[in-house]
């Protein structure tokens, strides 16, 4: 029996998927990759108003790995931010759903994004920039793994702590690969859980292809984390969710052709399980 | 409306006295307004700044794109940022946070860069920021302003956080030569006639203004009318002023106090030659990198000198 969050995991991902399609090609790996962390977010986690996109004491999601914003737009259809026949615009001439997220574009995007590193930055400052406020608002992050090879993620990582952004909850979509090929083999990032450990998080890694794990997380970490920002590395799968895009070694952007009509109807048969 | 009261001697305060003064000011009339540093509040004014304020004063540490990033955020969070750094890293440094997290993405964030030009003086060629304004034009609907003096700084700074996108103002730590009072005010945008004139037309900024007014009394002499405009805000250009000017004179030298590539001069270059051809010339550093000096050194190295630019303005008028 699906729980509610892994039936709109099921969801987000045969959405972005006939998104992907209309387009013909994306960034596909690292937008499945997140997409369990967007159902529990969107599921459960945020408290926001779909209709009030610009309400100010709505919590705030910085998908600062900017090219998932696809799996991103395909939740914010679902939560009814926009209608759902707008997906098939990803990056068409004059689209509100480009590549990556813009917040001037699109309903319920938090944040521009795209130049990897920046997201975790303007993150903090939106959290800080809340507490200075007084507001109890939270600020939940995106990283990607490649990404955290970024500079700025540890200058931010070095910032957080030092202004007790305990208002803030930070995810690492630790899928394992970059454009290139395996983070491992390019720049290893590991064991970035005890890197953040040593800057002053509060870290937890748990798998990250289960939503209800993913609120179970966040709930410890709300509870726990003190006055300490906090990190949740997600261990996941690029691609996740549809075999053949995790069996393919480079995945980062992919063609998408007719063979996604068969990755649909597999999840779709999912959901009736 | 402005107040030049030029007599070729410096400000009582020191632009950094200035800057901290009005920062506070600004923190203590309004909750939104928030300054950040990156380890240089104690050289800027405005350290301990935080003990009264510490809610609107966040010192980022050295880290100066976890900063403009930061900055960014709090704008979206509703707050009004100011964020300083030397002008060699608030452009260079930090060009894509400012060009992405807070211009392209259309966060309101008042980036300030100190030390502009020759005023590294001693922190040398490593510090001398000769292509600020170059790389801060280049960036869409960004407002890009060189402070002439402590008056103007003290004047324009509050109106700057009611702005939209990307504001960045380069400044002066120093004593500047005086060319305002204290009570004048400016619009960001509109230049300022400092002096009227008919054979050329001196199109000054910052650090230069000065000299252009100094350069407009040895021309005097000599019997050239020059006029002198305080192009203080480099962007956006005032277009109108230029062209009033380069038609009534026929002769048009720029000053500015940094690359002439892509600085000033080319802003005003571009307006004639798509508008008005008109004979000129651009006093400025010729694309070179900065050095360490006393500030009358460098102002010989680079010509940024009043006889500097009298000798160009009687070449362009012998051009016209």
């Amino acid at each position: 029996m699906l729980t509610p969050l892994k039936k709109l995991a099921l969801q987000i991902r045969i959405a972005q998927l006939e998104e992907f399609k209309a387009r013909g090609f994306g960034h596909v790996g690292g937008a499945l990759s997140i997409t369990d962390c967007l159902a529990a977010l969107y599921g459960e986690i945020m408290n926001i108003d779909p209709k009030n996109p610009g309400w100010e004491d709505r919590d705030r999601l910085v998908m600062s790995k900017g090219h998932a914003g696809p799996a991103l737009y395909a939740t914010l259809a679902i939560k009814g931010y926009f209608p759902m026949e707008m997906l098939k615009t990803l990056n068409a001439n004059g689209t509100h759903l480009p590549s990556h997220c813009d917040k001037n574009l699109t309903p319920g995007i938090d944040m521009t994004t795209g130049s990897l590193g920046q997201g975790a930055s303007t993150a903090a400052g939106l959290a800080l920039g809340l507490k200075a406020q007084k507001k109890d608002a939270r600020v939940y992050l995106i990283l990607g793994d490649g990404e955290s090879q970024e500079g700025q993620v540890w200058e931010m990582a070095l910032f957080a702590p030092q202004h007790k952004l305990n208002n803030f909850i930070a995810f690492l979509d630790n899928n394992k690969r970059q454009l290139d090929g395996y983070t491992s083999d390019i720049c290893s990032i590991e064991p970035v859980d005890e890197k953040f450990k040593a800057f002053g998080w509060y870290t937890l890694r748990i798998d990250g292809s289960d939503p209800d794990k993913i609120v179970e997380a966040v709930n410890d970490a709300k509870a726990n984390q003190g006055d300490k920002p906090a990190m949740i590395i997600l261990d996941t799968v690029k691609g996740a969710g549809v075999k053949a895009i995790e069996d393919t070694k480079l995945n980062h952007h992919l063609n998408v052709g007719e063979e996604a009509l068969g990755y649909i109807a597999d999840l779709k048969a999912k959901l009736t399980e | 409306m402005f107040k030049c009261i030029y007599n070729g001697e410096k400000e009582k305060t020191a632009g950094k006295n200035a800057f901290g003064a009005t920062i506070k000011k600004m923190v203590a009339a309004d909750p939104k307004v928030v300054y950040l540093d990156a380890d240089l509040m104690n050289s800027i004014g405005t350290f301990g700044l935080d003990k009264d304020y510490p809610d609107q004063i966040v010192e980022v540490g050295i880290q100066e794109a976890n900063m403009i990033g930061v900055a960014a955020g709090m704008s979206a969070a509703g707050m009004k940022p100011v964020a300083h750094t030397f002008g060699s890293f608030a452009g260079r440094r930090v060009f894509d946070q400012a060009f992405m997290s807070v211009a392209y993405a259309k966060n309101n964030v008042v980036i300030i860069g100190s030390d502009s030009g020759i005023n590294a003086a001693y922190n040398g060629g490593t510090h001398m920021p000769f292509e600020d304004i170059c790389l801060y034009r280049a960036v869409p609907e960004a407002t890009v302003i060189d402070a002439t003096d402590s008056a103007m700084l003290a004047s324009i700074l509050p109106g700057l956080v009611e702005r939209k996108g990307l504001n960045y103002v380069r400044i002066c730590r120093k004593n500047c030569v005086a060319v305002y009072s204290e009570d004048s005010t400016f619009e960001v945008g509109k230049a300022n006639v400092l002096r009227d004139g008919k054979d050329v037309v001196i199109i000054a900024a910052g650090y230069m203004v000065s000299e252009s007014l100094k350069a407009a009394e040895m021309l005097a002499k000599e019997g050239i009318d020059a006029a002198v405009i305080d192009m203080w805000t480099i962007k956006p250009l005032d277009e109108a002023v230029v062209l009033e000017y380069a038609k009534k004179c026929g002769a048009v030298v720029t000053a500015e106090n940094g690359n002439v590539v892509g600085g000033l001069g080319a802003a005003v270059a571009e307006v004639l030659g798509e508008k008005l051809p008109t004979p000129m010339s651009m006093v400025g550093v010729r694309d070179r990198f900065g050095q360490v000096g006393t500030v009358d050194f460098l102002a010989e190295q680079y010509g940024l000198t009043a006889e500097k630019v009298v000798e160009e303005v009687k070449k362009t008028i012998a051009r016209k």
